[in-house]
């Protein structure tokens, strides 16, 4: 077990193509940490410059306290589980386990000990005889899961693990993958451009992006404070609505004024902070949770007005209304039991305390 | 286009996908007939060698009726050759050369195809083309450069010097086979192997041979082919009967004087020709399993 520091990281690929650009990240003993972020955002290569499958441009990088920049991945003492699994097609699922072990020549006991232990943990103790082309998706991912485990290396790093599987099968290993942490308690490093994976197994999440570290955070955080646009929008399903905006000092008051003349009243506990930008061009952005039908219309800061609703998608426990507004689509999130119907206009509230104010140029949340 | 057009088009439509089972039907005529023809263009050589070893001298020379019929079958050809001596030691020097051929190619090109495939290194990839186009040059051109070679190196006239030879013939080509056979094994697998705890020595023999195992048996299969068969090599190389293989002790020994000894010949050629036909019904079988269980899924 150890921790995983990665300082001022740079991978260049030729022609000075930047995939990674100096970033700094400190991961604790036992912590589980998910890089996540759209496809080229420089997740997966962090993953495997911490392996060693890539080397490192500039930078530092250190498991344990041992910096490991000329350390071949073998003797990292990691473990890594690929998306499309990598087993080896001419072993038994044991032998796929044991293999890292009889290489570093652990005594027959010993590997037969951890190899059923794994097996119990993953409930894979029927397959260990089988060839994987035997397996199903979800059970090679277990043995993937399994060759890692019986190493009982520092850190597991994964690598999109959940990608090649069904819908289903994804959310049953998500629950897995976090019982066997909590079991285990090994340092994780975990790659995913799904954001909910991420939201659901992190102890913490980096959202990367253009090879940039945006925020990173527990994700209750990233989801409430956002601290860009990017994250703003990337984290949550469905994503943030976001409209061009103009904040206005009016009579005393700090308004809000959206483009169909909508002014929305600043709350007073966050004048303060939105005084600077009196005058300017914002991006107001909230929420589909934060925009419902009229409901707790005694608390503060709750704006009402009236849309016509375009699409109404019901999910069984919400359903989702998208409507227009000035080019942009917005979604809102409904009870089931509240009427409504394309083309038919409907109220909705949407509750300011949640609002979020975004710099048109630097991208920052305000 | 108006309604009435696209309404006047559907019952060709229909018309089409209606007559699936009458292409289908086309296309399995055609494949028969074609594969017919193949089999009697291909067969009609060995089939013929066969009917002549079973007649006697006198029967071959005779002119008269169809050559296709045996009237006296005889196995004394198959006798006689196979209690001729010299016609051992010809089957002994292809089997000792051939052996050793595939032995030789199979190392160096595994471990050259791995190095092309895998280890990334300055002009690895200039180096794979190159070795491709090695193996474009015909042998013919080959010879007289290589009978120099050949001679410098003592070996003229004898079988060892053929087995120095053939290599340039097989290796570059079955290094291209395994090339292509090793590039489409997942990267992810030696990454696996690599952080498992493998050396590059190591991921070859856990990994990549048994992985590969169907695109070696398909390069044995080529460089024991082209060891087996080889005409001109020996032809140019050996002239003593005690150092040729099978391909040229055959037609040149069994001839004596102008007298072509046909129905030995035929034995002969249908005896060397059985080694290559027992690799292939037995390693085919390997190969095609091999691929069908893709082996290679991750």
């Amino acid at each position: 077990m150890a921790e995983v520091s990665v300082r001022k990281v740079v991978k260049a690929y030729e022609g000075n193509v930047q995939a990674v650009k100096g970033i700094d990240l400190e991961i604790a003993d036992h912590e589980f940490v998910v890089l996540v972020g759209p496809s080229g955002c420089g997740k997966s290569t962090t993953l495997r410059m911490i392996a060693g499958l890539e080397e490192i441009t500039s930078g530092e990088i250190a498991i344990g306290g041992t910096v490991v920049n000329d350390i071949p991945p073998r003797d990292r003492d990691i473990a890594m589980v690929f998306q499309n699994y990598a087993l080896y097609p001419h072993m038994s699922v044991y032998e796929n386990m044991a293999f890292g072990l009889t290489l570093r020549k652990f005594a027959k006991e010993e590997i037969a000990k951890r190899v059923n232990n794994a097996a119990r943990i993953l409930d894979i103790e029927a397959l260990l005889q089988r060839k994987p082309k035997a397996l199903s998706g979800g059970q090679r991912q277990r043995v993937a899961m399994g060759r890692a485990i019986v190493r009982d290396p520092k850190v597991f790093l994964f690598d999109e693990p959940l990608s090649n599987l069904d819908a289903k099968l994804r959310v049953q290993m998500r629950t897995e993958i976090k019982k066997v942490h909590q079991r285990v308690r090994t340092t994780t490093v975990y790659v995913t451009h799904d954001q909910v994976e991420a939201m659901t197994l992190a102890d913490r999440v980096v959202v990367m992006n253009h090879g940039i570290i945006e925020q990173v955070g527990p994700p209750q955080e990233l989801y409430h404070s956002p601290k860009t646009r990017f994250v703003a929008g990337f984290i949550g399903s469905p994503a943030m609505n976001f409209f061009p905006a103009q904040v206005e000092n009016g009579s005393g008051a700090l308004r809000v004024i959206l483009p169909n003349g909508v002014a929305l009243p600043v709350p007073t506990d966050r004048t303060a902070r939105y005084q600077a930008m009196a005058g300017r061009e914002v991006i107001f952005g909230i929420r589909p949770e934060h925009l419902t039908e009229p409901k707790n219309l005694d608390r503060d800061n709750i704006a009402v007005f009236e849309v016509t609703p375009e699409v109404i998608e019901p999910m069984g426990m919400e359903t989702l209304v998208h409507f227009w507004m000035q080019g942009a689509e917005i979604c809102a999130r409904i009870d089931p039991t509240t009427p409504a119907e394309p083309g038919r206009p409907m109220q909705l509230a949407a509750d300011l305390n949640h609002m979020h104010l975004i710099d048109v140029q630097s991208g920052r949340v305000l | 286009m108006s309604t009435s057009t696209a309404t006047r088009e559907m019952p060709d439509i229909y018309h089409k996908a209606g007559s699936l089972s009458s292409e289908r039907r086309w296309a399995l005529w055609t494949a028969y007939i074609s594969l017919i023809f193949a089999a009697i263009i291909f067969l009609a050589p060995p089939v013929y060698m066969f009917i002549t070893s079973l007649k006697t001298s006198a029967e071959v020379a005779n002119l008269t009726g169809s050559p296709w019929l045996v009237r006296e079958p005889t196995l004394e050809n198959y006798a006689a050759i196979l209690g001729n001596p010299t016609f051992l030691v010809f089957f002994w020097n292809s089997v000792k050369i051939t052996v050793c051929v595939v032995l030789i190619t199979m190392v160096i090109s595994t471990l050259a195809a791995f190095a092309l495939a895998r280890m990334r290194f300055w002009g690895s990839q200039a180096l794979a083309t190159g070795v491709f186009l090695t193996y474009l040059i015909p042998e013919t051109l080959l010879f007289i450069p290589l009978y120099q070679i050949v001679g410098g190196l003592g070996l003229l006239n004898s079988s060892w010097g053929l087995v120095v030879v053939y290599p340039t013939l097989t290796v570059p080509f079955c290094t291209w086979i395994m090339i292509g056979y090793f590039a489409s094994i997942p990267k992810e697998l030696d990454e696996a192997a690599l952080i498992d705890g493998a050396s590059w020595s190591q991921m070859l023999l856990k990994i990549f041979i048994p992985v590969a195992m169907p695109g070696i048996i398909a390069a044995t299969i080529f460089a024991f082919t082209v060891s087996w068969a080889a005409f001109v090599y020996p032809t140019a190389f050996v002239t003593t009967p005690d150092e040729m293989p099978l391909t040229i002790g055959v037609v040149s020994q069994l001839v004596r004087a102008d007298t072509f000894a046909w129905g030995q010949i035929m034995a002969g050629a249908l005896l060397a020709a059985l080694p290559p036909v027992i690799v292939y019904a037995f390693l085919m079988d390997y190969y095609i399993a091999g691929l069908t269980a893709g082996a290679t899924k991750g």
